[in-house]
């Protein structure tokens, strides 16, 4: 059971326990965190569920995808280096003790 | 303040403008009633992941028990209102089938759709299915075996996506359309061509312009679907995917302006303001044409619409201004749809549907209002962005699919009107 820690943008953590194998997004949205919607439930149509990987987990998650690099250049507001979608990261062993950031959420 | 907020139908929208109404810092106590008995799920996955059985139940819930609590929200399921008072200052109370009585002070409606019945002989067989909700999603699953015969009334999203995952588990499958073209409300003819020859290249037999007279059946069950030409299909399960009728009755039941969905403005109020409503229930301002109205069946639609809504309900009121989306996966096909296409003049096809990777956009009178890409999710993100930032993608270089769609989007809204 990966487990997985989301810090929110004024500080705030969260941290949550996966199941092998499910994605990110789905983690986040089950449990409400603040800042991942996942209005497409996965299906990079949406870039709702947009986290920055922390640093120390960077080489490991490893970089987007094609797809993923299209919608986090045009739909994101704030792309950086460590920007991911969430739906495309799925969840492993490898992957525990994870620590993403999130950005704020609209309304 | 002793009532607090109701939210009535526990989904997408209804999910969305209780989380809203925290977000936007409503602190009363919040109720989301929903006549279901199941916690609030995804519905798109019911046509596609959950229904091939890579998804289980519980992956589609839309949030987790604790979440409910630590948000304060009151998720009261399996409880159907069937009757709503409001009194002059906004507050009343709502009864449920189940006897229970739930007083607000402030109420929203998320009561969603139906799906449309076909109204001919046979309808009430055994085996004749609407694919709306949880339940009949896992009644269809269970007869999706290979060799099992199954015909779905209806080529529009629903239908074919069932189609297509019924096929892929090994059923012999009929999709059987009235009108001349498949999902003909949404996409151009061109789309249509593709997905009816991509489904027939692939085992499903697509029958267009066909119309149901009859669903045959012996001690109740269904055994075939005559149609009005004479054909008999033979069928042990029938799909009817023919689309959905919003659930208006509370919203007439209090006198609330509805045609063709509980109207209501971009904050998502009713024409009794202090009553907000979200959702496949209502029709709201169409997103670029002044003055009219839209009823989305979509949830992109459903937590934009609720985001603001529920806002409005805490005080904040606050427009829905998301170019709207939406999507479908029919085999390996991902079709990817953003803006509106209704009442377009001119569309340009982009790349060879014949490798199954295209794109078509549409323009309104030198408008570029939307973009459909099939397995093309670069150009639908560039067609995407455009349309949320009021750009254009002028239509010459669009048609050339060497050129990138993004390099192209032109910060002005108009381009040459078709001749
Ligand atoms: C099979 C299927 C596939 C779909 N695929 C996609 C897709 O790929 N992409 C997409 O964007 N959209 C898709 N949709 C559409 C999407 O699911 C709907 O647009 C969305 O669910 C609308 O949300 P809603 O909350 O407004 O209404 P609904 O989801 O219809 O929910 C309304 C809820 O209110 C409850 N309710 C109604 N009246 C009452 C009452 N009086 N008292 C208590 N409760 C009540 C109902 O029981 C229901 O649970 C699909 C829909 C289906 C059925």
């Amino acid at each position: 059971m990966p487990r997985v820690t989301f810090l929110g943008p004024s500080g705030v953590a969260r941290a949550v326990e996966a199941r092998t194998g499910d994605s990110l997004m789905a983690v986040a949205v089950r449990n409400g965190i603040p800042g991942i919607v996942g209005e497409c439930g996965g299906n990079a149509s949406c870039a709702t569920c947009h986290v920055y990987v922390d640093d120390a987990f960077q080489s490991r998650v490893g970089p987007p995808n094609d797809v993923e690099e299209d919608l986090l250049d045009l739909g994101v507001s704030d792309r950086r280096e460590s920007s991911r979608l969430a739906c495309q990261i799925a969840l492993t062993e490898e992957l525990d003790g994870l620590v993403v950031h999130t950005a704020d959420e609209r309304l | 303040m002793t009532g607090g907020a109701l939210v009535v139908g526990a989904s997408q929208a209804g999910v969305q403008l209780a989380v809203s109404l925290r977000r936007a810092g409503y602190r009363g106590p919040v109720t989301l009633v929903g006549a279901e008995n199941h916690p609030p799920y995804q519905r798109p996955p019911l046509s596609k992941a959950f229904l091939t059985g890579k998804a289980d139940a519980t992956t589609l819930h839309l949030r987790t028990p604790e979440f409910y609590r630590e948000h304060g929200i009151d998720l009261v399921t399996g409880e159907r209102v069937t009757h709503l008072e409001v009194d002059a200052d906004g507050a009343g109370r709502a009864r449920t089938a189940g006897g229970r009585t739930l007083p607000f002070d402030r109420l929203a409606l998320a009561t969603g759709a139906r799906p449309r019945r076909l109204e001919v002989p046979g309808a009430h067989l055994d085996g004749v299915l609407h694919l709306r909700d949880l339940d009949s999603a896992t009644r269809l699953r269970q007869r999706l075996t290979a060799g099992a015969t199954l015909v779905v009334v209806g080529g529009g999203f629903i239908g074919l996506e069932t189609a297509a995952v019924a096929s892929a588990l090994g059923a012999k499958v009929t999709v059987v359309e009235a009108a001349g073209r498949a999902m003909s409300r949404v996409v151009a003819p061109a789309v249509s061509a593709f997905f009816q020859e991509a489904h027939a290249r692939r085992g499903v037999e697509v029958r267009l312009g066909a119309a149901v007279a009859e669903f045959l059946g012996g001690q109740g069950r269904i055994t075939g679907v005559a149609l009005a030409d004479g054909t008999v299909l033979p069928a042990e399960t029938v799909v009817v995917g023919i689309g959905v009728v919003p659930r208006t009755d509370l919203a007439t039941d209090l006198d609330l302006a509805c045609d063709g969905g509980v109207l209501v403005d971009a904050c998502g109020r009713t024409s009794r303001p202090s009553i907000v409503a979200a959702g496949d229930c209502v029709a709201a301002p169409h997103p670029t044409r002044p003055g009219q109205r839209i009823r989305l069946e979509s949830v992109p639609a459903a937590i934009a619409q609720a985001r603001a809504a529920g806002a409005t309900l805490a005080g904040q009121p606050q427009p829905n201004q998301e170019v709207p989306w939406f999507w479908s996966d029919q085999f390996d096909l991902k079709l990817q749809m953003a803006g509106l296409t209704d009442g377009y003049d001119r569309h340009v096809l982009r790349g060879d549907p014949g490798d199954e990777r295209f794109s078509v956009l549409y323009y309104r009178s030198g408008s570029f209002v939307a973009i459909h890409s099939v397995n093309a999710p670069a150009d639908y993100v560039a067609g995407r962005a455009a349309l949320a930032r009021g750009a254009s993608i002028p239509p010459e270089p669009a048609a050339d699919p060497t050129r990138s769609l993004r390099s192209l989007i032109t910060p002005t809204a108009a381009v040459p009107a078709a001749q």
